[in-house]
């Protein structure tokens, strides 16, 4: 089961996920440290493995650093949830192996706290603490195998 | 149903007659800049994942740009392993320091970016040089090693937006007022994966330098990519200038190409604009902001760090003293010396400015001009973001190297206007 922290926020962007004064490395650890931390400070504390963000609109825009998904991988987050996702950010969810899940209205169908269960295949989320189920677009085929292979680099070489 | 020029492009680089909007293609990349931050862990991916071989070697460019000169351990191992893989892989454009520079000012600036391709970069800023008519647009890591090794990257051909630039410049007005306007119009998120193509006959009167900033910033509106059209201006910067190969294809979208959105700013209706904290969204016309205090004035970055841009804030500065802390960084090291040649570094110093290295140094929060907590900050960069220059408490304001200059001399948010 994973718990949802939920920000009920917009353009949730790469320097609030990991700020630049980081980048110095690219060390998955200290990354994960610092996940969120422009953000919330707290984050990282009460991040439990395998739980989940939810945000609204934008999530991840500005840079392309790749680091912003490695620190949220890195501090265990299950998936991220939100309204809608920036460009580069999606991408490089998916090849890092990260499912990004894009829910139109996640903001009005979870809460804070809220355990959920999540079917990527199948695309949906069991809100257990509401008892509703909510429905999402999976990832098309290939964007899946790639996820599924654990990242892009791992998928070609599979197919080689 | 014509094409756009991103469209065609795209056509070209997967060896097709013709694709559109939301096809799916393996492209052949033109160029893959690498830079300091996102280019080391690239290098192990490959190297974790027993992948030896660069696809071609004339292909890549590399600069270390973001915390360059080294400013600490930890970066200098970046640099380091940078360094090493370079000289490993014999890379023939790979600059080091004494010829770094900011990436998206240095590529363009050294003849590597060529209308009609197909490039990536390791830096959401690559958009930059669709200004020559490229397609080009930010990775992450793990696309820039797959780029490093095949050459070869999936895309969704994006829709376009066009924006069409009429009317002429007025006195103090450039053309980051222009695309703070834009931001302001669509917000950051309104481009969205598409294309954004910037058309009209306001571009005619702006040089090469000032169309990269429009298409620098088209990430801001979460664009994928900027593109403005080959003209005369575009071939005259080219001549010369080109690095390896000097020929290149120039494509122009049909008249019946498909756009999802369509608007038109009239520039010579334009006022000096200032996007507040901290969204790049969030642009006022200096009239309604005038006389908020500053702490600090930086001028550079890939945005507004070239010549031109250093000569207006001269223009502004000449013969007056700074009144708040102001950092003048030159983009690269070409400008670095124009701006000596030129007496403009005189300029700054006499004003109490720091003139520093090329580097992209504060910009992002890196070093060489930091913000504490509570400083507002106006600054030609591209992004305001909390915490993007320093303190998560501290504010950045965009604007244009005038409206900065001017701000610097004031202390506060001034009108470039009265100084020209
Ligand atoms: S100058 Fe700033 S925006 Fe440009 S590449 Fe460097 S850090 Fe990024």
């Amino acid at each position: 089961m994973a718990k949802a922290h939920v920000y009920k926020r917009d353009h949730v962007n790469t320097d609030e996920i990991i700020p630049a004064r980081y980048l110095n490395t690219d060390d998955a650890a200290v990354l994960a440290a610092h996940c969120m931390e422009d953000l919330d400070t707290g984050f990282v504390k009460k991040c439990q493995p395998g739980d989940v963000i939810v945000c609204g609109d934008d999530f991840g825009c500005g840079s392309s650093r790749e680091h912003a998904v490695w620190a949220i991988q890195g501090a265990k987050v299950g998936a991220v949830i939100a309204h809608s996702f920036a460009r580069i950010y999606y991408r490089n969810c998916i090849n890092c192996g990260f499912y990004p899940i894009e829910l139109h209205g996640a903001l009005e169908k979870i809460n804070d706290g809220d355990e959920l269960e999540i079917d990527y295949r199948g695309g949906t989320i069991a809100n257990k603490t509401q008892g509703t189920t909510i429905a999402f677009t999976p990832l098309p085929e290939f964007a899946l195998e790639i996820v599924n292979d654990g990242g892009l680099l791992e998928h070609i070489k599979r197919k080689k | 149903m014509g094409m756009t020029i991103t469209e065609k492009i795209f056509a070209r680089a997967a060896g097709k007659t013709a694709v559109k909007a939301g096809d799916l293609v393996n492209a052949n990349i033109d160029v893959v800049m690498c830079h300091d931050v996102t280019t080391p862990p690239a290098i192990s991916m490959l190297k974790e994942h027993g992948i030896d071989k660069v696809f071609d070697v004339n292909k890549i460019v590399v600069t270390p740009d973001h915390f360059q000169p080294a400013k600490d351990i930890a970066s200098a191992e970046l640099h380091k392993r940078l360094d090493t893989w370079a000289k490993e892989k014999k890379l023939p454009y790979y600059y080091k320091l004494g010829r770094a520079g900011v990436c998206h000012a240095l590529l363009p600036e050294q003849g590597h970016i060529r209308p009609g391709e197909v490039i990536v970069g390791g830096d959401s800023h690559t958009c930059t040089y669709g200004a020559f008519g490229a397609f080009s647009t930010g990775v992450g890591s793990t696309d820039l090693a797959a780029a490093i090794a095949t050459g070869i990257l999936w895309f969704k051909v994006p829709a376009s937006m066009r924006f069409t630039l009429n009317g002429s410049f007025r006195k103090g007005v450039y053309s980051k007022d222009v695309i703070l306007e834009v931001i302001r119009r669509i917000g950051t998120d309104g481009a969205l994966y598409k294309a954004i193509e910037f058309v009209g006959p306001a571009l005619k009167e702006m040089t090469m330098e000032g169309r990269m900033t429009i298409t620098n910033m088209a990430i801001e509106a979460g664009g994928k990519s900027g593109i403005i059209g080959v003209d005369a201006t575009t071939r005259a910067y080219l001549d010369g200038r080109l690095k390896g190969m000097t020929e290149y294809t120039v494509f122009e979208s049909d008249a019946d190409a498909a756009y999802v959105h369509e608007d038109t700013v009239d520039c010579s209706r334009l006022e000096p604009m200032v996007a507040f904290p901290h969204l790049p969204s969030n642009g006022k016309p200096i009239g309604e902001c005038k006389g908020l205090a500053m702490d600090q004035c930086y001028i550079g970055s890939c945005t507004n760090g070239r010549i031109e841009d250093l000569r207006i804030a001269a223009t502004i500065m000449k013969g007056k003293e700074v009144r708040i802390r102001t950092i003048v960084v030159p983009a690269t090291p070409e400008i670095w010396k124009q701006a000596i040649d030129e007496g403009l570094a005189e300029i700054f110093y006499n004003a109490g400015c720091v003139v520093s290295a090329p580097t992209c140094g504060a910009c992002l929060g890196g070093f060489m001009g930091i913000l504490a907590a509570g400083d507002k900050c106006i600054s030609t960069t591209n992004r305001n973001f909390v915490g993007r220059m320093g303190s998560p408490k501290s504010e950045v304001y965009l604007a244009s190297p005038a409206t900065a200059a001017a701000s610097a001399v004031e202390g506060k948010l001034a009108d470039c206007r009265n100084y020209l």
